[in-house]
């Protein structure tokens, strides 16, 4: 149903010429009844938002926590987080929410796998968790990048002046590393907020869905999607230019980007 | 105040670092550990406060035996002051900051008497107006001062010194060496690992001469510099000596 309504879509701007152009499309009144399609698209929106802002928490603590682990001695430590990083990253972000949303409540006992299907919004939350949990792996390779970058001298300074090993990492080791790996990490938050368009295959009514619903109602595919490119970009926008911010704030007088 | 017995360390059945290494600083006295490179003199003073760790033989500092699982590693290393060959300061915090980091977070000291402390410290080795600024603002001899006087806020009963002027412009050296050779006339047991012959004649009791893992040559300073016992010592004094 879903590839009948985007073809129909392309025969309409491609095959015949009258395609009716109405950019007042936004300000009519949507058949659900919860206002006009703009606030439609806006509500997708808040969706996005909301779904991108927790999944990119969600990685950060779990990309941050395996990130050191991997940077231990202890050979535990590090196996599980060489198994973290391998099992989130090496599989496509579309089979993994799959596997969270349709796959995982089949695999537990009935009485869970029961509640779990039950839960309201769990396209809410299956997206956000299986989104962050995707973008922690990359978050942990970074991180990790980002410690081993820095000379082998900070740790054993940290250690000599008697610094225990969590207090080497929390004062002087992450401050650095996060510092470094502050570029990559925007393009990861950006990332985040992009992936959660996928998250429209487990029904999701997130800015990509509500774009997809409103051309379905209204046949205006291309400003619905217009529409919905642009309010992604203004999104990304925003991000990219708290980063930069970010990222002008913590930088030390004297190093590598600081002035 | 440390004693350092049949010390072996080996990274591999083939690759021994530390052969059979034995010695002792008593308090108050300044070591001079000196060697070609590779000859293990940073391993072993890295091994002291159990940054390296060896395989055979024991050491201990002030009673506290360091390669015991059940020794307090953090407590002892607090004790026990170390300046690295690349100072090490931690670029994100100011200098002062750097002095009170372990102070408080160590020590457990208050930040207005840790900053009193650091003060006084950087007023010590002759900068005090740089308090406020980073590493990356001061030359490489401010920085190794710096590193000196952050070891110093701890208190420590033992410095270790890992060639604390090789990573210096040659200007620069003196005045790390000038708070060197002032910290060993107040009596700070000292090791020190450096080619700075100088500095070895002029505050040394000992010197420790290292080659290929082994402690070769362990004499009082006159003994070394006057007649060396071994070829190798001679041959290596005669090649640094030379110019």
């Amino acid at each position: 149903m879903d590839a009948q309504y985007f073809s129909e879509g392309r025969v309409r701007a491609g095959g015949h010429v009258n395609y009716h152009w109405n950019w007042g499309i936004f300000f009519e009144p949507n058949p659900m009844g919860t206002g006009t399609y703009l606030d439609m698209l806006l509500s997708g929106l808040v969706l996005t938002l909301k779904t991108g802002v927790l999944a990119w928490i969600i990685a950060l603590i779990f990309g941050s926590l395996v990130g050191v682990m991997r940077t231990l001695p202890s050979k535990a430590a590090g196996w599980f987080g060489f198994c973290w990083v391998e099992f989130f990253r090496n599989m496509p972000l579309l089979v993994q929410l799959f596997l969270w949303f349709f796959v995982l409540p089949e695999l537990l006992p009935k009485s869970a796998g029961l509640w779990l299907k039950q839960l309201p919004n769990a396209p809410f939350w299956t997206a956000a968790i299986g989104i962050g949990f995707f973008m922690s792996a990359r978050v942990a390779v970074q991180l990790q990048a980002g410690i081993g970058s820095l000379p082998r001298g900070q740790k054993m300074a940290a250690t000599a002046l008697g610094l225990t090993t969590v207090q080497s990492y929390r004062y002087v080791l992450l401050p650095m590393a996060f510092r470094i790996i502050l570029p990559p990490l925007t393009s990861e938050f950006l990332n985040t907020i992009k992936n959660t368009a996928v998250a429209i295959t487990i029904g999701l009514l997130e800015l990509t869905g509500q774009a997809r619903s409103m051309q379905e109602f209204s046949f205006q595919v291309f400003e619905a999607f217009t529409a919905a490119t642009l309010l992604y970009l203004l999104v990304n926008a925003v991000v990219v230019t708290a980063m930069r911010f970010l990222e002008r704030y913590v930088a030390i007088p004297g190093y590598i980007t600081g002035k | 105040m440390i004693e350092i017995s049949h010390v072996d360390k080996w990274y591999s059945p083939t690759f021994q670092v530390l052969t059979d290494c034995t010695t002792s600083v008593t308090k108050g006295e300044v070591v001079v550990v000196c060697g070609p490179s590779g000859s293990g003199k940073s391993t072993l003073i890295k091994c002291v406060n159990a940054l390296e760790p060896f395989q055979k033989g024991d050491i201990s500092v002030d009673g506290t035996k360091v390669n015991d699982p059940k020794t307090n590693l953090p407590k002892l290393r607090s004790r026990v002051g170390m300046v690295f060959q690349h100072f090490e300061l931690f670029p994100h915090l100011k200098i002062i900051d750097n002095l009170c980091l372990a102070q408080q977070k160590v020590l457990g000291r208050s930040s207005d008497k840790a900053v009193a402390k650091g003060m006084a410290l950087l007023d010590r080795v002759g900068l005090k107006e740089q308090a406020q600024k980073f590493p990356a603002q001061l030359s490489g001899g401010q920085q190794q001062r710096v590193a000196i006087a952050r070891a110093l806020a701890m208190d420590p009963i033992v410095m270790l010194f890992d060639e604390p002027t090789s990573a210096l412009d040659p200007e620069m050296v003196s005045e790390v060496l000038d708070v060197m050779v002032d910290l060993a006339h107040e009596g700070m047991t000292m090791m020190v690992v450096t080619h700075e012959m100088g500095f070895a004649r002029k505050v040394a009791n000992r010197v420790i001469f290292m080659d290929r893992g082994e402690i070769v040559e362990d004499a009082p300073k006159e003994d070394f510099f006057g007649k060396p016992r071994s070829d190798r010592a001679q041959k290596f004094l005669s090649k640094i000596l030379s110019h």
